[in-house]
């Protein structure tokens, strides 16, 4: 005996979806989702392939694959399915990936990802359903519209030289030599869909074998957009989309190829070496007892491009990850490489750091005028300011604050260059806050500055940060 | 929907309440053994129903209808 009826692929009921009707999907009468998603679940089923699918879900009519299918389903940005496949099936080789994707969003914003991941030979099966226009968001004009087809941004039809010719992605997919299977099939008359459906188990089979990328199209009409009858709008797809989008199989390697030969080895993720390679830049200081943060660091760095504001954050972050606390370093700042602004924010905590981002910094410091009138008021009653007065004209509220006022950019210059008043301040901060000893700090500053002529320099200009604060 | 134990001949049955009309099982039905009610559903849809004789089972309206669980077909 046979039966036809709803896959068990599909859940029994659709939980997920809002409102009545709870066994009907959401799509329109006569989409042709509906058919696309009825074969890959009598497929998954049949191939007993269920279990280890992860289905992604674009953005477009399908969004909502995820009410449907009962297997793994993640849902991705727009256009960004393949990259969400590749990286779900490298994580879990044994998972069968599905990228679902419609036109607009696999031919017009996904279309590096697309092509990229059918050029890497991801193994992965990519089911692009192209019904000549963006479906969901009222019937604009997609990448594979027709010439003369009417969409509700091409009113008078889409014009070969004012919109471009459609995009056949097969035919343009087959040039490249990594995908392994490509065929474009429609949902059609009876005939066409009996060739999709064993296009469908194809492209499966092939990713289940490890036999690399396969790459589906299902021509699939749009009643509501193309403001067709369901029927009409069937016969239409088959007269006239097949001229501009033939079907057939435009490559087909999957007997050319071994099983497994698109398999990627796995290998977990190797903690110890990158500990090792972490280790290598420890200095001997490190042997010693655990630093412990008296106080976490919630720091904000502001100044202009160039005074080395961002490199400051990141030499106490590099001083607080080898003090085995946890950092964040986080940079904000313009186009320009020199006299824009930039700040930065810098965590040191005992703790797991929650977010990066620092809006009241108990430790500031500014490098000139403008971020010192930007962030002043963010610091909470008894913060550090450190200031640069050899560049900042006003006083911060001392009554509410803790000031130092270091002319950092004159000792820099004495030491031998204003590009180091980055380094003074550090030396100001360690002192001020005494999270770190100046020994522990100017250690990781010797294996950290990557030019060593100039150590001594950063050394003394530390030295002279830390002493003025000290003996103030 | 029934799952009647001893099926003599082959069939095909709609859910009426998750037929959307669009009429495509009807066009596809080498046997003609399709038809659109009269009766509205409760999302306003005019279903299709079996006529109730010779249907072969053939599984064409099946695979034509875009719904999972609206139409299912016996063959004995």
């Amino acid at each position: 005996m046979k039966v036809y009826e709803k896959s068990p692929s599909f859940y029994e009921v659709f939980e997920r979806k809002s409102g009545p009707a709870k066994e009907a999907t959401h799509y329109c009468p006569g989409c042709g989702h509906g058919n696309v998603h009825k074969m890959i679940a009598e497929a998954l089923e049949d191939m007993n392939l269920t279990p280890r699918t992860v289905f992604v879900s674009p953005v477009g009519c399908s969004v909502f694959a995820y009410y449907y299918f009962d297997c793994g389903n993640t849902q991705a940005a727009h256009g960004r399915a393949p990259a969400v496949a590749t990286g779900v099936k490298r994580a879990n080789p044994n998972s069968i990936v599905i990228s679902y994707q419609g036109d607009g969003d696999l031919a017009a914003i996904g279309t590096a990802e697309t092509i990229h991941a059918a050029n890497r030979g991801e193994n992965i099966t990519v089911f692009f359903i192209n019904n000549a226009i963006y479906g969901m968001t009222g019937g604009q004009m997609a990448p594979t519209t027709l010439i003369g087809q009417r969409s509700a941004t091409t009113p008078r039809g889409r014009i070969e030289h004012v919109h471009g010719n459609p995009i056949r992605v097969c035919e343009m997919l087959a040039t490249l030599p990594a995908p392994t299977y490509i065929e474009r099939v429609a949902v059609g008359n009876s005939k066409h869909v009996m060739k999709m459906r064993k296009a469908i188990r194809k492209a499966l089979k092939i990713q289940s074998e490890g036999r690399g990328y396969s790459f589906v199209e299902i021509l699939s009409p749009c009643p509501t957009g193309w403001k067709m009858d369901p029927t009409v709008s069937r016969d239409w797809m088959v007269d006239e989309m097949t001229k501009v989008f033939p079907l057939g199989v435009f490559k087909d390697e999957s007997e050319n190829v071994d099983e497994g030969t698109w398999d990627r080895v796995y290998k977990p993720f190797d903690t110890g070496q990158v500990n090792e390679y972490l280790d290598r830049l420890k200095t001997s200081m490190t042997e010693g007892e655990p630093i412990v943060l008296k106080e976490n660091l919630h720091c904000k760095f502001a100044g202009f491009g160039g005074q080395g504001i961002l490199t400051l954050g990141l030499f106490l972050s590099q001083i607080g990850m080898r003090a085995g606390q946890q950092v964040s370093w986080f940079p904000a700042y313009g186009p320009e490489m020199r006299g824009g602004t930039a700040n930065c924010s810098v965590n040191l905590s005992n703790a797991r750091i929650g977010s990066p981002l620092v809006d009241k910094p108990n430790v500031l410091v500014v490098m000139n005028q403008p971020s010192l009138d930007a962030f002043e008021h963010a610091v909470p009653d008894g913060g550090l300011i450190i200031a640069d007065s050899t560049i900042v004209a006003s006083q911060p509220d001392s009554k509410r604050l803790r000031v130092v006022m270091i002319p950092a950019s004159k000792i820099a210059d004495e030491v031998g260059t204003p590009k180091i008043a980055n380094v003074v301040v550090l030396g100001a901060l360690a002192a001020a806050t005494g999270a770190f000893s100046p020994e522990y700090c100017m250690e990781t500053l010797r294996s950290v500055i990557k030019k060593k002529n100039l150590i001594e320099m950063n050394m003394e200009a530390f030295r002279r940060g830390y002493d003025f604060v000290k003996n103030q | 929907m029934s799952n009647s134990a001893a099926v003599e001949a082959p069939s095909m049955e709609v859910n009426p309440e998750l037929c959307k009309g669009c009429q495509l099982c009807v066009g596809v039905c080498p046997k003609s053994v399709i038809a659109i009610s009269e009766m509205l559903n409760s999302a306003s849809y005019h279903p299709a129903f079996y006529t109730g004789e010779d249907c072969t089972g053939c599984g064409l309206c099946f695979y034509a209808c875009p719904e999972p669980g609206a139409i299912r077909v016996v063959k004995p």
